[in-house]
């Protein structure tokens, strides 16, 4: 999987044509996001410049630990991020916390232990990120639901509670959709990649100049993968959650 | 006994929904009366655990309430909540669901029976009933339980007359035919008469009055 493409500055630069295409249309149909257009475009491009830094560095010095130093970072800031849209979840730090780890250890663990990838930086690192990335986003989906269905659905919780049902009893037909829906997306674009959709590492590794079955492969890897980590971490993240809606007395709390 | 409050207050968003109410909740219908606001399906909530007080003691049959298993408890002393909250699925599921949680064996005829409904009631899908068989279907998801006491917020405030009517005379025929008590919240005066034996009514979170009914609505 050799890569031979040089992208200039140049050619960056031409594509922020796209972009300023973006802000005219926003502009002109008054969707008011021009700015964020702005911020996303400023910030895309600090990011990545920096990311692709600290790969250089961590790729250079080859040394596991920076590896895992990295990925630590990338789960931290991806529970900070997953936390901000669940915001109805009482105390949701922690879950989406464990769930990203958990999501991430066991995914990269089984790839590296059946011989799919090296357990060098070179594979870990992207594939870590892609990982963390839909992880995070499924997580969020699924925390963000599950605040919505516990907070609407309050009145036939406390109903089974009366019963004397356990909170995992009460709660297990919301906690089923907010898992449901934090898988969802990944199952139904994974069902129409090919068709309507072509996934970015295939992509990438096309323009890059790889042998099409090679891009194609990788791609089916990191698809079947990632399907993987989204189940991890939306599992990990609601069964944990859940709980926080209710006192060790089997009530379920007051929402401030 | 069966129930006793002892100096109970509780504090929601700020406000003192009960404040230092002590009452006494014998065996047999007890009708906790008042207007909105007074406090009243707060108290009810208390008796089963759906919520502990901020301070002060509940017992149950000379227990305090904090001794008790609360799911033990709940499946004891089952609670009836004002508005209908069924699982989704027919009401014969709702009942098994009840009683496999109780430890008790559906008998889907009998509870709706004694809940003023038709056996073929077990077959129906919730999401087609009406409100007031929704709340009798509540009422026999309830009693699949076997309870010893029925909490009942408000059954009737969502029916219209005919509905209430009916309800009133089924909870009428459970007492006649069941060893049961039940703490009925209202916030109309003239059901307790009908149906309680004894009153306790709330005001802003106070108990104002306590005792049989012929002697709290003389």
């Amino acid at each position: 999987m050799s890569t031979s493409i040089h992208v200039s500055a140049g050619q960056v630069a031409a594509s922020l044509a796209l972009v300023a295409l973006a802000a005219a249309i926003s502009f002109w149909r008054k969707a008011d996001l021009e700015r964020d257009i702005g911020i996303a475009t400023v910030r895309s491009f600090v990011q990545l410049t920096a990311i692709g830094f600290a790969i250089e560095l961590i790729f250079e010095a080859d040394t596991i630990w920076l590896v895992f130093a990295l990925l630590a970072v990338m789960v931290v800031f991806g529970a900070l991020t997953a936390r901000s849209r669940a915001k109805r979840v009482p105390d949701s730090f922690w879950p989406l916390l464990i769930a990203l780890a958990v999501a991430a250890a066991t995914t990269l663990g089984l790839v590296v232990a059946l011989g799919v990838f090296e357990a060098t930086a070179r594979y870990l690192v992207p594939v870590g990120g892609m990982v963390i990335g839909n992880a995070m986003t499924a997580s969020a989906v699924a925390l963000n639901r599950l605040g919505d269905e516990m907070a609407d659905s309050r009145g036939k919780i406390e109903a089974t509670l009366a019963l004397g049902a356990t909170a995992q009893e009460a709660a297990s037909p919301f906690v089923r959709r907010a898992l449901r829906s934090g898988m969802i997306t990944l199952v139904d674009s994974t069902k129409t990649t090919g068709l309507i959709f072509f996934p970015g590492t295939m992509v990438g590794m096309l323009l890059a100049g790889a042998d099409p079955t090679d891009a194609v492969r990788l791609q089916l890897i990191l698809l079947y993968a990632l399907l993987g980590s989204v189940a991890i971490a939306g599992l990990v993240a609601t069964t944990l959650a859940y709980r926080n809606f209710f006192t060790s007395a089997e009530q379920l709390r007051e929402v401030p | 006994m069966l129930f006793e409050l002892r100096d109970v207050s509780l504090v929601r968003g700020g406000r003192r929904v009960l404040d230092s109410v002590s009452a006494a909740i014998p065996a047999g219908a007890t009708a906790i009366i008042g207007p909105s606001g007074a406090g009243k399906s707060t108290l009810l909530r208390l008796l089963n655990r759906l919520a502990d007080p901020d301070s002060g003691t509940v017992s149950y049959r000379d227990r305090a309430l904090d001794q008790y298993d609360p799911l033990a408890l709940r499946r004891q002393v089952s609670l009836v909540p004002q508005l209908p909250a069924l699982l989704e699925g027919t009401v014969g599921s709702n009942l098994a669901y009840a009683a496999r949680l109780a430890g008790k064996e559906p008998d889907a005829e009998r509870c709706l029976g004694l809940a003023g409904l038709d056996p073929e009631f077990a077959a129906r899908d919730v999401a087609k009933l009406s409100v007031g068989e929704q709340q009798r279907a509540m009422l026999g998801r309830a009693l699949a339980q076997r309870p010893e006491v029925l909490l009942l917020d408000e059954p009737t405030s969502a029916l219209d007359h005919a509905a209430r009517d009916a309800i009133e005379a089924t909870l009428a025929e459970l007492r006649r035919e069941l060893d049961i008590s039940i703490v009925l919240v209202s916030h109309d005066p003239e059901q307790a008469r009908r149906l309680g034996d004894w009153v306790v009514r709330l005001e802003h979170g106070l108990v104002t009055k306590s005792g049989p009914l012929r002697e709290v609505l003389a």
